[in-house]
């Protein structure tokens, strides 16, 4: 009780509540516009998905079918939550928030850019340890997965679960060792100064079949086409969220495309500079950082639509041969390379 | 030298980049989607639609009576009730189309000899309630006012055929 009374006085002061109040506003500043784009994501899925199924996508629900994903929303908030009588019950409501948190967790350490006004760095917090929080943080999206299979109780979501689970794990094995080799190219795990190395030039043409690798990684790792075998409909019904509906149904949905988001900006950081404009000269660089920032994500994004208006679905067994077999062996051989490269020639530090 | 080539194709993934490549190309292609409401496929002039009762040009009806159509009608949807006007000539009192009994095969308009009975190019007539589809001469008479000119252009050139 003296420990308790000696902790309200000596943190609750003003400075503390202050902070706490901004860091607060700054959260809801990044989550909320993170949140629209990725309704958003939803629209621009369907409609470049459309047009390349020469359909017209969503078009009737406001201008271009722009309030398609409000209506999504609702549609989604008026159902019914739908428990299955065979299911944890406690579990199967926690699974989906443990889906979805963590991708949205990891926007803390992403930085947006210099702020166009003071030149400060704008991000959460600047970590120095920035890419294994990031790694680390998106690995727990796995037990949300795993937990909505197990809690449901049900054969199609366990196997889609199991699917899902040794899949993300698969492939976290190259991603992490071809972002081990972006990390020797950069110096640093600080996100922030890894952008920074690439204001020279970005990653992606030193490190060019790592960042192949990475894109189908990501793929992978967010359960998107060819990989999306954890909700393969023909298989499994609908994998993982067979049994969910509304809401929790909504988590898991939100929680593939923030992660779908997140994954983009983490590759966008990685490989395409991150805030840092193509070429800085004149018109390009009076762009403030966080628009190139939105662009390269949103081109990210395109390419995993495109994929998946492209590329039929995996069999299983093929998955894990590519990334096993396949990825793992030239991911390392990737990282050994730059090893050598680093050591012989320097790293690419600003 | 083909398992060469393969592996080549294979390692550089030029079969995925010419799937990419044309899934490209197919965004910005004509779309083929027909927006049905607001938009819709031409209609052949043998269209069987929604019926129709005609007139001539001077304002008379067509229909003689002669219950050929309802007679003819394998859904026995048509019902007739005929009786002398007060100038003497024979015209109906009583012409019904049961449309949800009706199979839209076009026989009454074959077998009508002034060509009063006609199917329109009109699809769109679904109604809510079901006392709406039972059709009576009056409505059938409007329909065919609504849209003589398209009628007359459609027997036109039905005709050679005929």
């Amino acid at each position: 009780m003296e420990l308790l009374t000696h902790y309200a006085t000596t943190l609750v002061t003003f400075d503390n509540l202050l902070m706490l109040a901004t860091t607060l506003g700054i959260i809801l500043l990044i989550a909320v516009p993170v949140l629209l784009g990725m309704a958003y994501t939803t629209w621009f899925e369907r409609k470049i998905l459309g047009w390349m199924h020469l359909r017209h996508g969503p078009m009737h629900t406001g201008p271009f079918g722009l309030l398609q994903p409000i209506a999504d929303a609702v549609k989604l908030m008026f159902k019914e939550p739908f428990i299955p009588g065979a299911s944890n019950k406690v579990m199967f409501l926690i699974a989906p928030m443990l889906a979805f948190i963590p991708v949205l967790v990891v926007w803390a350490v992403i930085p947006f850019g210099e702020n166009p006004f003071t030149g400060s760095l704008m991000v959460l917090a600047n970590i120095n340890l920035g890419v294994m929080f990031i790694l680390a943080v998106t690995s727990i999206e796995v037990y949300g997965i795993l937990l909505a299979g197990w809690a449901s109780n049900s054969k199609y979501p366990f196997l889609g679960a199991v699917r899902s689970g040794a899949q993300m794990v698969s492939y976290e094995v190259s991603m992490g060792l071809i972002v081990l080799a972006v990390i020797l190219l950069a110096g640093s795990m600080n996100l922030a100064d890894i952008v920074n190395a690439q204001k020279t030039v970005w990653f992606f043409i030193p490190a060019f079949p790592a960042f192949i690798m990475f894109l189908v990684s990501i793929l992978a790792e967010c359960n998107r086409h060819p990989f999306d075998l954890p909700e393969a409909e023909a298989e499994l019904v609908a994998g993982y969220n067979t049994e969910y509906s509304a809401m929790s149904f909504a988590l898991f949905f939100l929680g593939e495309y923030v992660a779908m988001i997140t994954m983009s900006a983490f590759t966008a950081i990685l490989f395409l500079g991150g805030w840092l404009p193509p070429f800085d000269v004149a018109p390009l660089n009076w762009i403030p950082g966080t628009i190139w920032l939105l662009l390269k994500i949103i081109a990210i994004l395109f390419f995993m639509v495109w994929a998946r208006g492209t590329l039929p679905r995996y069999r299983y067994d093929q998955l894990m041969r590519l990334g096993w077999k396949i990825f793992l062996p030239l991911s390392f051989a990737w990282l050994i390379i730059t090893a050598i490269a680093v050591k012989l020639l320097g790293n690419l530090a600003a | 030298m083909k398992n060469t080539v393969r592996i080549v194709r294979q390692f550089f993934l030029i079969d995925m980049i010419k799937g990419f490549a044309l899934t490209f190309k197919m965004l910005f292609a004509k779309k083929f989607t027909i927006l049905y409401p607001f938009e819709s496929t031409p209609i052949s002039p043998r269209f069987r639609g929604e019926h129709a009762l005609r007139r001539y040009p001077n304002g008379e009806e067509r229909c003689i009576a002669c219950k050929l159509c309802e007679a003819i009608c394998p859904a026995q949807a048509i019902t007739i009730e005929a009786e002398p006007r007060i100038d003497g000539s024979r015209r109906t009192t009583r012409y019904d189309i049961d449309m949800v009994k009706c199979i839209y095969c076009g026989l009454c308009e074959e077998a009508c000899p002034v060509d009063a009975i006609v199917e329109g190019p009109n699809m769109d007539f679904s109604a809510e309630d079901r006392k709406k589809l039972l059709y009576t001469k009056d409505i059938l008479l409007a329909n065919g006012d609504k849209l003589e000119p398209t009628l007359a252009e459609r027997l036109k050139r039905d005709a050679p055929y005929r």
